[in-house]
Parts: C-alpha cells; sequence; structure tokens
C-alpha cells in the first residue's frame, strides 16, 4: 500500500494518455498492416493495462514484491494454459 | 508483536481482533484483493482460450462478425470506463487525505459511469439482437454473407463467434454489475464518515476490483471490436 | 507434558457458547471445521453408497441390478460426489482450518468470515446437488464430456454444474484464506523455514486451489450456458470443438488431484516425524517438491486425452512432462523414508495410515507412470487400470491421509483419545479391504475390461466378485472410526495437552485449544520437529 499521495495532476495525465492510446488503437485498425494489425493492437492494449495497474493500482510505488509476484504469477498461468493447449492445435494438423 | 495477553481490547474497524495490528490487516486485505484477481485473470482466461482457438480456426467468420459490431459504440464504451478508473483513482486519494465530501462525490461518479456502460452495452446488445446475431435458432447470417462477399463464410462458425461475443461481454457486464454493486456500498459507508486516513482499505481494495474490470475490457475491445477493419477490396 | 484430567470449568472452544447460532454463524475457525467434518462426512456416504450399488452391479457380468442409463448415473454422480464434495474440500477444510492458525501461533485465519461463506457454499451446492440427484441425477461421466452433457443427455446436467461451480468457489475462497493467513500472520520468530512441512503442503495446495479452480468454473458456466441458451461454444454442428471443453476441463481437473493429495502429504510428514520421533529427512527437499508438485501439476493436464485426438506432438510433450511431475513425489517418499530410518518408531493408529500410505500412494504413483507412456495408455485408456490407478492415489493416499490426521489430531480437536486398539483394527480393515478392492481391478483394467460399462464379459466375474467383497470390508473399515470418533466425545479418555510427544505450536496449547487458540501469543525460538528436545510420552495412550 503506497503511503504518499499522489497529486491528482499525475492521474489526469495517465487519464489522458489511456484516452489517447484508445482512439489510436482505434483509428489503427481500419489501416491495413497485414498480420502486425493483431500485434499492434495487443501492444497498445498491454500498455494501457501496464499503465492502469503500475499508477492507478499503484503497484508501481508499492514496495511489496510479493504483489508483483502474485500479479506476474497470475499473467504467466493464463500463458501456460494458452500456450500449451496451442501445442496441441497447432500441430494437429500437421502431416 | 508482543507478547501480551490477549485481551478483549475495543479497536475500530481498522484493526479487527484477530490480527495483531491494523498494519497486518491493511496488508492482510490488499493480499487477498490481488489473489482474488488472480483467480479472475484464470477465470476470464478460460474464455480467452476458447477465443484463441476459434479464433485461429474461423478467422473469416471472426472479421466478419467483428466488422458487424459497432466501433463507435465500443470506443465509447472503453473511454467511459476509463474515466470511471480515474474517478476512483482519484476517490482513493480523496480517502487518503480525508476529504469525505470529494470521496463520495467521485464514488457516485465511477456508479454514473458504470451505468453508461452497462446502458451502451444493453444497446449494442439489442442491434445484436435485432440484427438476428445471437446464437442459437433465430440465428442469421445472411446479412454479413451479402455484405462481404469477398471472403467466405461459414453461417455455423459464424455462431461460434457470437458465442463468444456474448458468454465474453455477458460476463463482463455481470462484473460490472457487482462493481457497481460494491460502490453503491462503498459510496453509503463513505458518506457515513466511515472511512478516514486511518482506514479506507475498502476504498483501495474496491478500486482494485474496478481497475481490474477495466483491464478486462481494455482487452475484449480490440479482441472483440477490432479483429479487422481493413477496407475490403 | 503429561498434564492430566483437564478442569472440567475450564473454558475452551467448544463450550464457549452453545446453541445452534452459535455454531451457524461462527467465525472461530475450529468451529467452522467440525461444520466441514459433519458435511463432507455425510457426502462421503452419499458417495460411497453409489460406490456400493456399483460393486453390487458388477457382482454378476450381466446388467441385472440397474438399468444402463442408471449405471451410467450412478458412477458419474460417485466421482463428482467424492471429489467436489468430500475429498477436494476434506484435509484442507477440516484438518487445515483447524490446525493453519494454530501451527503459525495465530489466533484464527486472515478472513473468519470468508471461512464462514466457504463452508454455507459447499452447503448450498450440496442442497443444489443432493436436489439433482433426486430429480433424476447426471449420467455424463463425473468429467461432463461435451457434447454430450450439452447436447445429448437428458439428465439434470445444469444443476449439477451449477452446484459444482458454487462448491468451486468454496474451495477458492479457503485457499485464498490459507495464502494470505500464511503469508500475514505467522507468530514472531516463525520464519518460513520453521515452519511445519503440513503449512508447506498447503500452501501449494492453495495455489492450486486459486489458480485452478476459476478456469472448471468458466468451463462449467460454458457448458451451463451452451445447454440453457443455446450457445455453440463446444457444439460440433457449429464448428466447435469437443476437446476445447477437455482441454479447459482437465486444466483443472488435474492439478485438482494434486489438491486432493499433497494435503495428505501434509498429514504424512507430521505423523511420520512424530512416531519416528526425528526430524524429517531432507525438509528442504520435502518443502520445496510440494511447491514442485503445484508448479508441474499444471503441466500436465492433456495425458488424460492422448487417445482423444489431440496431436502427437503435443501427446509427446505432456508423456514427457507427465513422467517429470512423478519426481517431487517420489523424492517425497524416500525423505519419509529415511526419516524413518534408525527412528524411534509406534505402531499407533495414524503411523499404521501413514505406512499404508507410503505403500499405495508408491503403487498408485508407480501405475501413473504406466498411464504416461503412449504406447501403454493406447492400451490401458479408459479401462480399470485407470480406476485401479487413481484411486490407489484417492483412496490408498489421500483418504487414509485423512483418517490418519483424524485421529492424530483428535485429541487436540476434541480433548478426548479415541479407543487405540479399535482405531489400528479400523486402519488394518481399511488397508486389507482397500486392496481387496482395488488390486484386482489393475489386472482388469490391463485383461481389457472397460470402465463405465455396466455388463462384462464373463471371464471377468471372479476378479469382479473380490473386489466386491474387498468393498464391504473397507465399508466396515470406514463406519467403525465414525462409531468410535462419536463415541469417545463422551467416554474417551482425556486428552492432554499433547499426548502423543509432538513438535508443533498446535500442541503447545490445551486440548481443545481456547477460542483464541493461545493464552499468550507465541514466539517461536526453535526449528521445527525438535523432537530431540521433546521428551516421548511415558507411554503411548491405547484406551482398552
Amino acid at each position: 500500500m503506497s503511503e504518499h499521495v499522489m497529486s491528482s495532476k499525475f492521474y489526469y495525465t495517465i487519464w489522458i494518455v489511456l484516452l489517447c492510446l484508445t482512439v489510436i488503437t482505434a483509428a489503427v485498425s481500419f489501416v491495413d498492416l497485414g498480420p502486425f494489425n493483431t500485434i499492434v493492437a495487443l501492444v497498445i492494449a498491454t500498455v494501457k493495462a501496464l499503465l492502469v495497474i503500475l499508477f492507478f493500482m499503484h503497484v508501481k510505488y508499492t514496495s511489496e514484491r510479493l504483489t508483483k509476484i502474485v500479479i506476474v504469477s497470475a499473467i504467466f498461468w493464463l500463458l501456460l494454459l494458452l500456450g500449451l493447449s496451442m501445442a496441441d492445435y497447432a500441430t494437429r494438423f500437421l502431416s | 508483536m508482543s507478547d501480551s495477553p490477549i485481551a478483549v481490547e475495543q479497536h475500530g474497524p481498522e484493526h479487527l481482533h484477530h490480527f495483531a495490528d491494523a498494519e497486518q490487516q491493511r496488508d492482510a486485505a490488499s493480499l487477498g484483493m490481488w489473489l482474488f484477481l488472480a483467480t479472475e485473470i484464470m477465470f476470464f482466461g478460460g474464455m480467452f482460450l476458447a477465443y484463441l482457438v476459434y479464433r485461429y480456426w474461423y478467422y473469416n467468420e471472426f472479421a466478419a462478425g467483428s466488422r458487424s459490431l459497432d466501433i463507435s459504440l465500443g470506443t465509447i464504451n472503453t473511454a467511459v470506463l476509463i474515466c470511471s478508473s480515474l474517478t476512483v483513482a482519484l476517490g482513493v486519494r480523496a480517502a487518503q487525505m480525508g476529504n469525505r465530501k470529494l470521496l463520495v462525490i467521485l464514488l457516485l461518479l465511477t456508479i454514473v459511469f458504470g451505468f453508461a456502460f452497462l446502458g451502451i452495452k444493453g444497446v449494442e446488445w439489442y442491434q445484436k439482437f435485432e440484427e438476428h446475431h445471437i446464437p442459437g435458432r433465430s440465428f442469421n447470417a445472411g446479412d454479413l454473407i451479402k455484405e462481404y462477399p469477398q471472403i467466405h463464410i461459414d453461417p455455423q462458425h459464424e455462431q461460434i463467434y457470437f458465442s463468444l461475443y456474448f458468454a465474453m461481454t455477458g460476463l463482463h457486464a455481470l462484473h460490472m454489475i457487482i462493481g457497481v454493486g460494491i460502490f453503491v456500498f462503498l459510496t453509503y459507508h463513505a458518506w457515513k464518515g466511515r472511512y478516514t486516513p486511518k482506514y479506507y482499505t475498502p476504498i483501495e481494495i474496491g478500486g482494485l476490483y474496478w481497475h481490474f474490470v477495466d483491464i478486462v475490457w481494455i482487452y475484449l475491445f480490440p479482441l472483440l471490436y477490432l479483429i479487422d477493419r481493413k477496407p475490403l477490396r | 507434558m503429561a498434564t492430566v484430567a483437564v478442569s472440567a470449568e475450564r473454558e475452551h472452544y467448544l463450550n464457549k457458547e452453545y446453541g445452534i447460532r452459535s455454531w451457524l454463524l461462527t467465525t472461530d475457525h475450529k468451529r467452522i471445521a467440525l461444520l466441514y467434518l459433519v458435511s463432507i462426512t455425510f457426502f462421503f456416504f452419499i458417495g460411497g453408497f453409489f460406490a456400493l450399488l456399483i460393486r453390487l452391479e458388477l457382482l454378476t457380468p450381466a446388467g441385472d441390478l440397474v438399468q444402463a442409463d442408471t449405471y451410467n448415473k450412478l458412477f458419474s454422480m460417485h466421482g463428482q460426489v467424492m471429489i467436489f464434495f468430500f475429498l477436494i474440500p476434506s484435509i484442507p477444510a477440516v484438518l487445515g482450518n483447524f490446525l493453519v492458525p494454530l501451527m503459525i501461533g495465530a489466533k484464527d485465519l486472515a478472513f473468519p468470515r470468508i471461512n464462514l461463506l466457504s463452508w454455507y457454499l459447499l452447503v448450498i451446492a450440496g442442497v443444489i446437488y443432493i436436489h439433482c440427484i433426486a430429480t433424476g441425477g447426471v449420467d455424463t461421466g463425473w468429467t461432463f464430456y461435451t457434447p454430450f452433457s450439452t447436447a445429448f443427455s437428458n439428465t439434470r446436467v445444469i444443476e449439477a454444474g451449477i452446484a459444482i461451480f458454487i462448491v468451486g468457489f468454496s474451495s477458492i475462497l479457503t485457499g485464498l484464506n490459507f495464502v494470505v493467513t500464511i503469508h500475514r500472520m505467522r507468530a514472531p520468530g516463525m520464519t518460513w523455514s520453521r515452519l511445519p512441512l503440513f503449512i508447506w503442503a498447503h500452501y501449494a495446495t492453495s495455489i492450486i486451489q486459486l489458480l485452478g479452480t476459476p478456469v472448471l468454473a468458466i468451463t462449467l458456466l460454458l457448458v451451463v450456458f451452451e445447454r440453457a441458451f443455446n450457445l455453440g461454444i463446444f457444439d460440433p454442428t457449429r464448428g466447435g470443438d469437443p476437446l476445447l471443453f477437455q482441454h479447459l476441463f482437465w486444466f483443472y481437473s488435474h492439478p485438482a488431484v494434486y489438491i486432493m493429495i499433497l494435503p495428505a502429504m501434509a498429514v504424512e510428514s507430521e505423523v511420520v516425524a512424530c512416531f519416528t520421533r526425528k526430524r524429517i529427512f531432507g525438509y528442504n527437499f520435502v518443502a520445496m517438491s510440494s511447491i514442485a508438485i503445484a508448479v508441474f501439476g499444471f503441466l500436465v493436464w492433456a495425458h488424460h486425452m492422448f487417445v482423444a485426438g489431440i496431436s502427437l506432438y503435443s501427446a509427446l510433450i505432456f508423456s514427457i512432462l507427465s513422467y517429470l511431475v512423478a519426481v517431487p513425489s517420489a523424492i517425497k517418499v524416500f525423505n519419509w523414508t529415511a526419516t524413518m530410518y534408525k527412528g524411534s518408531i509406534s505402531f499407533t493408529t495414524p503411523m499404521l495410515y501413514a505406512l499404508g500410505f507410503i505403500g499405495l500412494f508408491t503403487m498408485g504413483g508407480l501405475t501413473g507412470l504406466f498411464l504416461s507412456a503412449l504406447g501403454i495408455d493406447v492400451h490401458v485408456h479408459d479401462t480399470y487400470f485407470v480406476i485401479a490407478h487413481f484411486h490407489y492415489i484417492m483412496v490408498g493416499g489421500a483418504v487414509m491421509g485423512y483418517l490418519g490426521g483424524l485421529h492424530f489430531w483428535w485429541p487436540k480437536i476434541s480433548g478426548r483419545m479415541y479407543p487405540e486398539a479399535w482405531g489400528r483394527l479400523a486402519a488394518l480393515l481399511v488397508f486389507a479391504g482397500f486392496n481387496l478392492t482395488f488390486f484386482p481391478q489393475f489386472i482388469l483394467g490391463y485383461m481389457g475390461m472397460p470402465r463405465r460399462y455396466w455388463q462384462y464379459p464373463p471371464e471377468f466375474q471372479v476378479l469382479n466378485v473380490l473386489s466386491t467383497a474387498g468393498s464391504t470390508i473397507l465399508a466396515v473399515g470406514y463406519v467403525l472410526p465414525m462409531v468410535y470418533f462419536l463415541w469417545s466425545m463422551r467416554y474417551g479418555k482425556i486428552a492432554s495437552d499433547n499426548p502423543w510427544g509432538a513438535a508443533g505450536l498446535e500442541w503447545k496449547t490445551s486440548s481443545p485449544p481456547p477460542t483464541f487458540n493461545f493464552d499468550e501469543t507465541p514466539e517461536v525460538t526453535w526449528e521445527a520437529y525438535n523432537y530431540e528436545e521433546i521428551p516421548a510420552p511415558a507411554e503411548v495412550p491405547v484406551e482398552r
């Protein structure tokens, strides 16, 4: 739990950045980037998520390593579910 | 940290009896909420797997379905949730500073944004109903097939996209409703003056939950709405 | 340490308050543990009743006791009741709830009201499931495979799915409570390396409950939605993949078996240490292997799907990983055995269960390796070989661990000793009955008898009859403890604080403990399992 109080200007800045990224991601989807459309969309989403996690949820300023371990583990476990399942789907119709 | 006898001391809500002190209680609540959010990541994660598999298999149908969603409403809704995350973060700050009136206003604003999101979502679902895109007996993908002759669309597979659309946005909306309920509870107690700079843990952990629901939508938006909006030849 | 009679006026958690409200609205982790004990015993007998009917049907090759559809319901509900309403809660919700705060020197769990909520979720889910049984049951197999469960079964799938969804949250909240408690509420001086291995194993179990159960929850929810709202996520006619369901289902249900066995291993460490009067050999290895089991357990789920249609390449990966997951379990078995070397062993009832556990769990585990081999799995998948394998672990392992733990901590929980002679007899009956029931099933499976069939070729009858005979002995072995535990609450010898001379903070408080566990917050300055400092009890208590 962070003890120091952030300035409200700080939160407003993050807010503006998030809104801009939202507009950007919607706009970019109309541009033909081939396979990169998906990647760009996910990267932007991840940046937005990180902004919320680090700043709105105070994770950047919490000194607790445990919180960060919990977050990273959960994301890792999700990727495990997705990745190992795709090991089947991606190789099912080979040969 | 004491070997004092366990006497029956009177504490406020910031120090419940079974904890050694208020700090332990705060740390426990925080860890508890983060662990709960981890379970929620896995909960939504199952649907993300289904999405991943079927998008991999039925890309055309997913693209067509995605195009049939209203991108303006989706973008506005995303912005609405971002605004609500701002009011939540400012609310936690107001609680930290002991500003009761500001806290109540911000919590109320958050609830308003929550209802706005749900309202817009309701409008979108109704649009899907009118377009016969609800999976089941009345499903009809004829309009999509006609609109996109360049890509091959199997109407049966198209139902899978919309099944996932309703499952994912439906479960997300349910979490929003629960979030609004939690914030109504918090607003009431904030108005009663229960939260002080010494004890605002419920605001903090309620905020964590709300931010999480926002983050789920941050991913749902591109995955459902922005699959393929390129101009078709 | 041998304070004998406890004064009748002493206040403890059982006599602090009387009346049904004081139990149904309690937030005392010890009372909640007892609420769980009653509930899961009830479900154990329901699941056991289904098992008895199955074994009766299988006495003869023909399907003559029940109809085929009924038989499908029997094995499905036996599995679901035993797994979700008995095994998964069992040790964590009864022994874990009771002991975790005591062992770490805390006054209660981190979230006592959520603890009570966990119990209520189990009860509500149980009521829904019983209603499901009464109104037609479920016949999809405990595994709910699609598209049979979503499109073709005519039984109460939605109700069963909702019940299990709810009881899943009971499990998640228990895990959450334990993790927060263990991180935040250890007494001064109770460092991680001084924790009893019981705590390490429950911590690992809780990680699995937190990360795995939500996936089961969403999967069941999607099945319910598909059935109720005609969504098309698993429907093959709309392009859905039945294997997607299986991936999602087993992602939880494989780690679930580790939810069921790790707590039994927790008990094993405590019991073996006490009745060998030695520190567990290789404490660090045993602690770390619990965590390793929790992590690796998530990497092997598709070994349930080798013949379902997954790609050969992914099958290879999962096969290798399944071999690896056996390693940490084996490490534990080696360490318990090494602990016993040159130890001072007493063959008390808990120790009998612990010794049985080592043998039976090892057999179950080794036969798991048979199943991990792709070629062998093709032959024995969906046969009685698999059934024997998992019952050796779940019954020979987990249930024996549960019973051993109940006996070991009974004096602490109730303030009374159970009758030792009867305890030993019951343990031997369980061991003998268990082996007679399930060993023939290895042979049956290898010879080709399929599982979930209500008829079988006549050449399998002799082994089936042996198996059913064994199950009756097993049933007696299970009923006996219920009888004498109840008897002991009135007539059992009054227990001292530490009748076994065991190490651990829970034995430093009275039997039964006061509501807030300790008269003074303990300060720990010693290592775990400090048996060299603890005098052995004058005699191991034996009730004539």
